[in-house]
């Protein structure tokens, strides 16, 4: 009955997040052309979906080798439940977080509101396009790099409860999702600006057209990171440790960093940011940590029910 | 106006404006609710051109999504039409306890929501489920696999051939068997020559909705797909995976795909609706009649 993916350890399924296909097609492109060459045919699968709904699968029993996703708690949750190691930010080089990523804005083509840094987007009569952070990832980072820009700057917590207070006041409303978010502000044509992960500007450009929107590099913001762990339960069945180890750290080689950085995703080798420093203009970056401890409390303090967001924002009485 | 025509139109005592936008209204709303996203499925689909259109659907992972869908359809129909007979045989031919129970239990995944009924399967089959540590030292895997879908699928699906048969059945009675049985039939033959040519036409048309059903089936078979692509996402899995990565040309051109599967299947309903007004047989047109009513 066994009629998933794996029939031996010549493949492996790589269960990952949204929008993440067309990185990975290269990549595994690249990862299957190298062990060709010394001699091992394999071949990759790709799952992909929202990234806490793809950790939920794993943990249910969807045979990954490997998990590529875009926030850290949705590995901690596989950790928690024995899936994948209890150390797996120590399997792998940088914290097992081979790239990275960052919120910015897209403003509509030619900035007409002059929209330059954070500070900009709790103006009034600025429409502020955002994912709601209760149903989505890229809402969380968006709200925390917010939040985070004004502690960087040296602000105290009441100050980033003001401004994210303001800001949320300048959503019409709230999108589900990074699709549904990019829907709104391109084929509605609601909003003045849109805040978005680095890495969609491109995809945007692909699907819409280049040149209708600009994407702005505010003064700073948050690092995103897109962790990856070996998957315990799965590899110990199969065999397939140690093909699932090299895949991975064929993240972290020049080649596989040189095609992250042509997808819009950060590289965490300086050498390959320089050269697509035009991509990836300098910013000053904080990382959750820094401001929140961690991002289980971060959730917990801001996303839960009851928490900070709760209390800001009441759905339908934007103003 | 000549006689005969207002003669004829006094079961209608309606004016005529009124008429006019009664009928407005309906084509108005037919037009705005079903053919407008219809033809807009399309001209979305043609966006990029034909050979974009084309592309999407000749694509590898397209292609492998239209041979699951139209493997789980084929596998589940035929599947759900044994199981609606016995079930609609068992129910109205038969006197037995817990009957009402059991009509119950058959129109139970049209209550349940089919989200709800993937998790079902995942909590019974999923690695942390019921079954799932058993399964798991077999290497059985259910979920996130062939099995998951087809069992998701059946799950939803199965009640529509029983619901087409069971009020027909109940309408015609025992009667024809009896007396099938008092010319000494025994239960095939009764089947074969009594009952089936009775239901054979709510049989084709349940048949037809749950075939219908099986192929555009989302929610229940989002939840054990896991989502591999190639492998195991199913037609309309893909459409969504398509549109999530701003592919929104290549994600309309399967939409069309299953528009166009679903306009197949009402055209073989149409016709057969065309072939039962017309009974060619005429020991069969008694109990034809009972279905047109």
């Amino acid at each position: 009955m066994r009629l998933a993916a794996q029939s031996g350890p010549d493949s492996l399924l790589n269960v990952s997040y949204d929008v993440s296909r067309e990185f990975f097609r290269d990549l595994n492109a690249a990862f299957v052309t190298r062990e060709r060459s010394a001699g091992r045919m394999l071949r990759i699968e790709q799952s992909h979906g929202g990234s806490s709904a793809q950790a939920r699968a794993v943990a249910d029993g969807l045979a990954a080798d490997v998990v590529t996703f875009n926030t850290t708690t949705d590995v901690d949750f596989l950790a928690e439940r024995g899936v994948v190691a209890r150390d797996w930010r120590q399997r792998f080089p940088l914290g097992a977080v081979p790239t990275t990523s960052t919120m910015l804005f897209l403003v509509r083509r030619g900035n007409p509101r002059g929209i330059r840094d954070w500070a900009d987007l709790a103006k009034p009569g600025v429409q502020v396009i955002v994912v709601n952070p209760k149903t989505g990832g890229n809402g969380r980072m968006a709200y925390l790099a917010a939040w985070g820009a004004v502690r960087d700057r040296g602000g105290s917590d009441a100050d980033a409860l003001d401004f994210v207070t303001r800001l949320y006041r300048n959503v019409p409303v709230l999108a589900r999702g990074g699709r549904d978010a990019t829907g709104a502000f391109l084929q509605r044509n609601i909003g003045d600006v849109l805040i978005t992960f680095e890495c969609e500007v491109i995809s945007v450009d692909r699907e819409f057209g280049s040149g209708r929107v600009d994407a702005i590099h505010p003064s700073a913001s948050l690092l995103t990171e897109n962790p990856v762990a070996v998957v315990e339960r799965t590899v110990a069945r199969r065999g397939s440790a140690e093909l699932a180890r090299s895949y991975l750290n064929f993240l972290y080689t020049p080649e596989g960093q040189e095609i992250a950085a042509r997808h819009g995703i950060r590289p965490r080798s300086e050498a390959v940011l320089r050269r697509y420093a035009n991509v990836f203009r300098p910013l000053k970056l904080f990382t959750v940590e820094q401001h929140f401890g961690s991002l289980a409390e971060a959730q917990r303090v801001h996303f839960n029910d009851g928490g900070t967001f709760d209390r800001i924002y009441t759905p339908g009485k934007p103003a | 106006m000549p006689a005969h025509p207002r003669h004829r139109r006094v079961a209608t005592t309606e004016p005529a404006w009124l008429r006019r936008l009664l009928i407005g209204l309906a084509i108005g709303f037919v037009g705005l609710v079903l053919v407008l996203p219809l033809v807009a499925v399309f001209t979305e689909a043609l966006r990029k051109g034909i050979d974009a259109y084309w592309a999407a659907l000749v694509e590898p992972e397209a292609r492998a999504a239209l041979w699951l869908t139209l493997g789980v359809a084929l596998f589940c129909v035929p599947l759900n039409l044994i199981f609606g007979i016995a079930a609609a045989w068992a129910v109205t031919k038969h006197e037995f306890p817990g009957k009402a129970a059991l009509i119950t239990l058959i129109e139970l995944p049209f209550s349940v929501s089919p989200v709800v009924a993937g998790l079902i399967y995942v909590l019974v089959f999923g690695a942390q489920g019921l079954l799932g540590p058993w399964l798991v030292a077999r290497d059985v895997q259910i979920v996130f696999a062939l099995p998951g879908i087809v069992l998701v699928t059946l799950f939803v699906t199965s009640p529509f051939i029983a619901r087409e048969l069971i009020p027909l059945m109940q309408a015609q009675g025992t009667e024809e068997e009896q007396a099938a049985l008092t010319l000494g039939a025994n239960g095939w033959q009764i089947f074969w020559r009594v009952t089936l040519p009775n239901i054979r036409w709510a049989l084709l048309y349940g048949a037809i909705l749950c075939n219908a059903r099986a192929m555009g089936e989302f929610g229940a078979v989002s939840v054990v797909s896991g989502h591999i692509r190639g492998q195991t996402n199913t037609l309309p899995l893909h459409v969504e995976l398509l549109y999530n990565e701003y592919q929104s040309a290549a994600a309309f051109a399967v939409a069309s795909l299953l528009a166009l599967l679903a306009l197949f299947t009402l055209i073989v309903k149409h016709l057969a609706e065309r072939l039962q007004v017309r009974p060619r047989a005429p020991a069969t047109a008694p109990n034809i009649g009972g279905i047109a009513a």
